[in-house]
């Protein structure tokens, strides 16, 4: 077995940190450690500068002013702040209904959930068989009591890009608050937040080349959004998150991003022709199919479904690149993705679907290596595959019954 | 997911994979599980005049464990009469390949496999 590490495709999950970035974080750690509320010496103030010069890149990233942006522990802190906060603070005033997708991040959903069960109502889209959240549908589900919506820019696992502009227009026309979860978006679509009708808006450093444990959270100053605070204490962030300001982790969210804005142009170039070779190089493989529209969406994913090969077993199979499968069969549910299943997609292809993302690292030859890898490993676990023989056969495997266990 | 050598060896090399004559009135065909349901065994098994299994072929639509589960039985089946087949049980397959707990199914899955094979042959010859 060799002790060399997988080929790294798993971007979407995390990315590593940037060395540039690296390096700018360090003397925050060691040198320059102060307090950024420290306002009664240099060292308080040395961290209040690069902790005001970060919100001025990340603010320059999504062409916002750097006193929308509100530092958090990552998204799924700024989701929560976002939607607890908002609903909160305008149930009074506006109703408590909420409208989401049904392939929103588990940090959306699930705080969505939370506020059902404190009395709250919610509406939970589905998407249409590529992924993208109707129009129509979503303008049929607001009510006069519907307080905000929460939509995601780009979704982790399938990469498409919903039209937030158009959904953002609508709930403008009808008052209602719209959160924007941008977790996987930054450096990947330009955001311009002074055009784009959104509210709130969650960032992450480490999608983007920064370090894990810092976000953001983008809230609008015209019209100007309210927000309950979440995380009560010394009143930091005007007041909307308090906790000392992790001044390296937010150096380091900074520099990625002005590393992402500087770069993101060329780089998508670069990316965009790996996906393509990797997915022409894969769409070789006979009975495979593709997850969520191509078009709409960044160039870095490619989610592909293998058909009558299991998951877990091709996970095992394909061990010397580190990729994402849509079936959770690795933990004890056996539940396949949530996401492909909210788009149509059967178990067996849900369960067989496997996430390949590319990044700032990846080379050609690891694209080709992957392209063959999959290729040999497939056509051995479908000569494994009773299904595969079936397929080959002519049965039609829908028509089977199954002795369900 | 850690998985045992055994387990790992099994997957890597899987023993008798493939098919048998399912038409033979002397080859008895097991297929379980389900797609929807993460895995799928069948199971053949070929006895002789004397009743005793001289060949057994898998194919497995599963996880790595539910490999090894199938590919281990078709091992433990040759040489073995319908009886001593029937025998089997998923306890000594998961023992066998230090199977953790979330995946004690695939040898269930694995003892369903050897009885519906049998249970198979028993209908074709009459029984």
């Amino acid at each position: 077995m060799s002790e060399r590490k997988p080929i790294y495709l798993d971007y979407s999950a995390t990315t590593p940190v940037d060395p540039r970035v690296a390096q700018k974080m360090i003397p925050y750690l060691t040198e320059d450690f102060g307090n950024p509320a420290s306002r009664s010496h240099p060292y308080g103030w040395t961290a209040e500068q690069a902790v005001e010069n970060a919100r001025e890149e990340v603010a320059k990233l999504v062409n916002a002013d750097p006193r929308e942006i509100v530092w958090t522990s990552g998204a799924t802190e700024s989701n929560n702040l976002a939607i607890k906060g908002a609903a909160h603070f305008y149930a009074g005033s506006k109703g408590k209904h909420i409208i989401t997708s049904a392939t929103e991040h588990k940090a959306v959903l699930d705080t969505v959930r939370e506020l059902e069960r404190e009395g709250y109502e919610a509406t939970y889209l589905q998407p249409e068989a590529d992924g993208l959240i109707s129009l129509e549908k979503f303008k049929a589900a607001i009510r006069p009591d519907t307080v905000l919506a929460s939509i995601m820019l780009v979704n982790n696992e399938i990469g498409v890009i919903q039209d937030i502009e158009a959904l953002g227009n609508v709930c403008r026309a009808n008052n209602i608050i719209f959160h924007v979860d941008a977790a996987q978006a930054t450096g990947k679509v330009v955001i311009d937040l002074e055009k784009l009708p959104v509210d709130l808006m969650s960032f992450s450093a480490h999608k983007t080349y920064g370090p894990k444990g810092i976000g953001a959270l983008y809230v609008r100053r015209k019209p100007r959004i309210r927000i309950e605070a979440q995380m009560h204490g010394g009143g930091h962030e005007r007041g909307m998150r308090s906790g000392t300001l992790a001044t390296h982790q937010i150096v380091g969210m900074g520099e990625a991003f002005r590393i992402a804005r500087e770069e993101m142009a060329s780089e998508n170039e670069r990316i965009r022709m790996l996906r393509d070779r990797l997915l022409n190089g894969l769409l070789q493989i006979e009975e495979t199919y593709v997850n969520g529209d191509l078009d709409h969406r960044v160039p870095h994913n490619l989610n592909v479904s293998f058909n009558f090969v299991e998951g877990e077993s091709l996970i095992m199979a394909i061990k010397d690149i580190a990729v994402s499968s849509g079936s959770a069969c690795t933990s004890a549910s056996l539940e396949p993705s949530y996401v492909l299943r909210a788009l149509g997609r059967s178990d067996e292809l849900a369960h067989s679907s496997i996430r390949f993302s590319i990044g700032r690292f990846t080379t050609e030859a690891d694209v080709d290596y992957t392209i063959e890898l999959l290729k040999s490993k497939i056509g051995k676990l479908r000569e494994l595959s009773p299904l595969w023989e079936m397929f080959k056969d002519g049965i039609d495997l829908s028509k089977v019954e199954w002795a369900e266990h | 997911m850690a998985y045992s050598d055994k387990v790992l060896d099994h997957y890597e090399n899987p023993r008798n994979v493939g098919s048998l004559d399912k038409n033979d009135p002397n080859v008895g065909t097991g297929m379980v599980g389900a797609p929807a349901c993460g895995d799928v065994m069948k199971l053949q098994i070929k006895v002789n005049d004397a009743g005793v299994i001289e060949d057994a072929k898998f194919k497995t639509y599963g996880c790595g464990s539910a490999i090894a589960s199938s590919s281990l039985v078709t091992e433990w089946l040759k040489g073995k009469t319908l009886d001593q087949a029937q025998e089997i049980k998923n306890s000594a397959i998961a023992e066998e390949l230090a199977l953790p707990p979330v995946k004690i199914h695939c040898s269930v899955l694995a003892e369903d496999a050897i009885k519906s094979a049998i249970a198979d042959l028993k209908s074709k010859q009459g029984h």
